[in-house]
């Protein structure tokens, strides 16, 4: 059955790309929930996993576990000082400034990554060596079932940070509702950092596991970062769930309009279903 | 134990608190009386950096507070609940609870991922307390629900479990019993005995005169954002200007 097949491998590596999108989208929700902003740096957040990756294999000489976790940490340590020396100092709580100044801080960043690593393509190896294994018909990259895996894993681990710990339960205090979360003693700070922590974690983790299947250069976090960008305006931004929903949603439709449609439209079948929903829902499919 | 020195408040040009300074005695009961719009809220809220005072200091135990932030003040020992409901809506009602205990939890990033054993012992001793806290208010059964759902005079008993769980050294109450019925109004009523008996520090804003008179020590009257007299129940009762500001018209209307 060639069709099944088809349709096998088109629903893989949609929902592939669907678990990136979904962790980054996940990233640029941790922040949004907490600050109330759109955090621009997210995207660099992936290229830099990617590039800390790379570093840790060919530079340090690694093995691939470490190298990940010092690739993921990497980035969350990047991010917190993003936060802690490039937000924190302009004391303003009007989104707008917060904003640009992520805006900013990303062209930074970006900046940054190209002076240290330079601006050629680079390849990263897959997490365990390239045999595709086949399933009715349909071959799975091991680099596939690592992304749907380790996204897993980061899922889980990110709900039980946030339902399961005191810093968790401050957290989410502070999404629904920061004036109530001062008065009882939560530190704003400190909750903040976490959240950028988290999204660098989120968005390193993210270039780590996509980079061996595109290839890696200092902007290739960029266009992915859109789609993440795009798929959590599609789940509702700020809503975990919505996130999760939205990546993979527009993974799968991406890889099934490439599929069966045409390659050459791929991104703009995903764009145009998302403003159809947005038109319906504005507030996206599990917004509030 | 809070003392209140010139304390002034602009909104723009418009004075709202004009060199307000009084004294909140440890072990007893203050009450902030006064006619709407009379600045205390305002007042409340200088004194718990959700605002910041224009002019003049808050004292808490000796040290000056007024130019901290909300939660460093919060984590004096001063806790507070607001007139118009300052809940968490999406959190469920012993997670709203457990945030009154914030300042004991720790809240360290490493220590959260780390789940030594003795943390995880006191997060329980924690969610104990916070059931304990609730069932006094007798909402030990809607535990587990978001608090956005509650009723109004529930929202109000969360607010006052919150503030109260954690022990705090000062509990400033902005109307706790305002929008309640009578059989509300008498159950937090005698919750506020107990916390007194308790040994409790509390300033209590309130409309409710039964509720100020046979709870307060000390009775402080704000009008149009001044201070016209504090003392004994019985003797601010019969001040004349009280009675011109604030318990004629409430006499009149009744």
């Amino acid at each position: 059955m060639p069709e099944l097949a088809d349709f096998l491998q088109y629903s893989f590596s949609g929902l592939t790309s669907g678990a990136i999108y979904a962790l980054i989208a996940l990233g640029f929700c941790v922040v949004n929930n907490t600050m109330g902003i759109v955090n621009f740096v997210q995207v660099d957040f992936v290229s830099l996993g990617g590039m800390l990756m790379f570093s840790a294999l060919f530079a340090l000489g690694l093995p691939m576990v470490p190298g990940v976790l010092l690739a993921v940490a990497g980035v969350a340590l990047v991010a917190m000082l993003v936060e802690r020396f490039g937000l924190r100092p302009a004391r303003s709580e009007n989104p707008l400034v917060l904003i640009f100044l992520t805006v900013g801080l990303s062209i930074i960043l970006r900046g940054l990554i190209k002076l240290v690593w330079g601006k050629n393509r680079m390849a990263l190896p897959p997490l365990t060596p390239d045999l595709p294994l086949e399933f009715f018909g349909a071959s799975l990259l091991p680099q596939a079932l690592w992304i749907l895996f380790l996204t897993l894993i980061a899922i889980v681990l990110l709900l039980w940070f946030f339902y399961r710990t005191p810093l968790g339960l401050s957290m989410r205090a502070v999404a629904s509702n920061s004036t109530a979360a001062a008065v009882v003693g939560i530190p704003a700070g400190r909750v903040r950092l976490t959240s950028y922590a988290i999204a660098g974690a989120l968005g390193g983790l993210a270039g780590v596991l996509v980079t061996p299947i595109t290839t890696l250069n200092y902007d290739v976090g960029v266009l992915l970062g859109l789609k993440g960008f795009a798929a959590a305006i599609l789940g509702g931004f700020g809503s975990f769930p919505g996130a999760i929903l939205g990546g993979v949603g527009l993974g799968l439709l991406e890889s099934l309009s490439a599929g069966y449609l045409s390659s050459a439209y791929k991104d703009v079948v995903a764009f145009v279903v998302l403003l159809l929903v947005l038109f319906v829902r504005p507030k996206g499919l599990l917004g509030k | 134990m809070l003392r209140l020195e010139q304390l002034s408040k602009n909104f723009g040009g418009l004075p709202a608190l004009s060199q307000v300074s009084f004294e909140v005695f440890p072990g007893q009961v203050t009450a902030l009386i006064g006619p709407n719009g009379a600045g205390k809220s305002t007042l409340i809220n200088c004194m718990t950096g959700v605002l910041q005072p224009s002019s003049g200091r808050v004292l808490f135990r000796g040290a000056a507070i007024s130019s901290l932030a909300a939660h460093q003040i919060a984590r004096c020992g001063i806790a507070r609940t607001f007139q118009n409901l300052k809940l968490f809506p999406r959190l469920s009602v012993l997670d709203n609870v457990l945030t009154g205990l914030t300042c004991e939890a720790g809240s360290s990033m490493v220590m959260a991922m780390l789940r030594l054993p003795y943390l995880r012992h006191r997060e329980r001793r924690l969610r104990l307390r916070a059931l304990e806290a609730l069932d006094r208010f007798g909402l030990g059964d809607k535990a587990d629900w978001p608090a956005a759902v509650l009723a109004y005079g529930d929202k109000k008993r969360v607010e006052l479990a919150r503030a109260t769980v954690g022990n705090p050294q000062l509990i400033l109450l902005d109307e706790p019993v305002a929008g309640l019925n009578a059989a509300e109004t008498a159950a937090v009523g005698e919750q506020l005995h107990l916390l007194r008996r308790a040994g409790h520090t509390l300033l209590l804003i309130e409309h409710d005169m039964d509720l100020v008179m046979k709870l307060a020590d000390q009775v402080v009257v704000l009008d149009s954002g001044q201070k016209i007299a504090s003392g004994t129940p019985a003797e601010v009762r019969r001040n004349p200007r009280v009675l011109e500001a604030y318990l004629g018209c409430m006499e009149a209307t009744a």
